[in-house]
């Protein structure tokens, strides 16, 4: 028995010149749109960013804001902070965006991949997972 | 969700707790089809218990249903599995369980693209599902290795009649592993950065 295929998509055909739209017809009608998403500025929050509380809830904090605060006494990524406040990430990146602004909390940003990769850093993690 | 008591809220455990040093974070994405076994690893090789993150889209339908010329809105809620695993006291390692359906990817900002890499989960009974995140990831210059997540009943290719049947040129890694097993999971993650570790020898990444 042979598995099935894959054909490759290379080289990419040029993607074909745009038609006028007809009266009343849409672009791209599958587009997607976050729930969450509130077209404002946005702070530049990756999932692993670790957030780190540098307050105590004033007075003044939104109940989401004190929840946020308590769980991050010690730091913690954008993803776990959506995971146990049970809020979508895009919802959790506009409530920080507010937080960052006013001062309340630090944000770490990850290390992520490089044209030239550190190859100290992935050594390191290779040292990590052997422990495992 | 009724934020008012925010003494309620469940936190982290004790033990799954990161330390006051941590740093920083970097994260590797785990991609494939539905039921391939993303869950499983990520749950396997975490030291937390698997965490769920959710995003709700909607998505603007024209005559893309039934009620043709109505303009509906259907929700749909993409959920995406994590785990972690402390490298130092500095730094934290991430692993996502991503669902394989591209048009989902772009709701986590960056997921692909800060990633240090990528294990594609395949199943060969459903070979065909990885074909599209191969070209995909391939697209972004994502690095990847690919990892063949056994099932009892499922066909058993040699792993170069595998490599010619997904078209991959030989330095990727093709790998068979069982995502139950945490050694197994691990030796998946090694090969990943082992292959990421001689690109970067090599100078090979994009
Ligand atoms: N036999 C076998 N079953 C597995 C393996 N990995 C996952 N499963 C099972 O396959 C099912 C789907 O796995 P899951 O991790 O939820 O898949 P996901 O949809 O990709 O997250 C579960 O019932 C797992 O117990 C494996 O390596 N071997
Ligand atoms: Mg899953």
């Amino acid at each position: 028995m042979t598995p099935p295929q894959r054909q490759r998509r290379y080289p990419k055909p040029p993607p074909a010149p745009r038609q006028p739209l007809k009266e009343g017809e849409r672009r791209n009608p599958e587009r997607m749109f976050v729930v969450g998403g509130d077209g404002g500025a946005r702070a530049d929050l990756d999932l692993v960013t670790l957030i780190v509380a540098s307050a105590d809830p004033p007075p003044s904090a939104t109940p989401e804001q004190t929840a946020l605060l308590r769980l991050c006494t010690a730091p913690l990524s954008v993803a776990e902070l959506s995971a146990y406040l049970n809020l979508p990430f895009s919802v959790v990146t506009v409530v920080l965006t507010e937080m960052l602004a006013d001062e309340l909390v630090e944000a770490h940003k990850p290390l992520v991949r490089q044209s030239v990769a550190d190859r100290s850093l992935l050594e390191a993690v290779m040292h990590g997972l052997q422990r495992l | 969700m009724d934020f008012k008591d925010s003494d309620t809220i469940p936190g982290p455990r004790t033990e799954d707790r990161l330390p006051q040093t941590a740093q920083a974070a970097v994260k590797i994405v785990i991609v494939g089809g539905f039921g391939v076994g993303k869950t499983t690893m990520v749950g396997s090789v975490s030291e937390i218990r698997p965490l769920t993150t959710e995003e709700t889209m909607t998505q603007a339908g024209i005559g893309v249903d039934d009620n043709f010329g109505s303009d509906t809105k259907t929700a749909t809620t993409v959920a995406m599995d994590f785990g972690r695993i402390s490298i130092t006291e500095k730094l934290v390692l991430y692993l996502f369980g991503t669902p394989g359906q591209e048009r989902f990817w772009f709701l986590w900002n960056g997921l692909f693209e800060g990633a240090l890499g990528a294990v594609v989960l395949i199943d060969t009974r459903r070979l065909e599902v990885s074909f599209d995140v191969i070209g995909r990831l391939e697209e972004r210059g994502v690095p990847f290795v690919v990892a063949v997540n056994s099932f009892p009943d499922a066909p058993r290719y040699p792993i170069e009649e595998l490599r010619q049947a997904l078209d991959l040129p030989p330095e990727i890694p093709i790998v068979e592993c069982d995502a139950r097993r945490r050694a197994s999971s691990r030796d998946t993650l090694m090969t990943l950065m082992r292959f990421l570790h001689s690109l970067a020898m090599t100078g090979a990444l994009t």
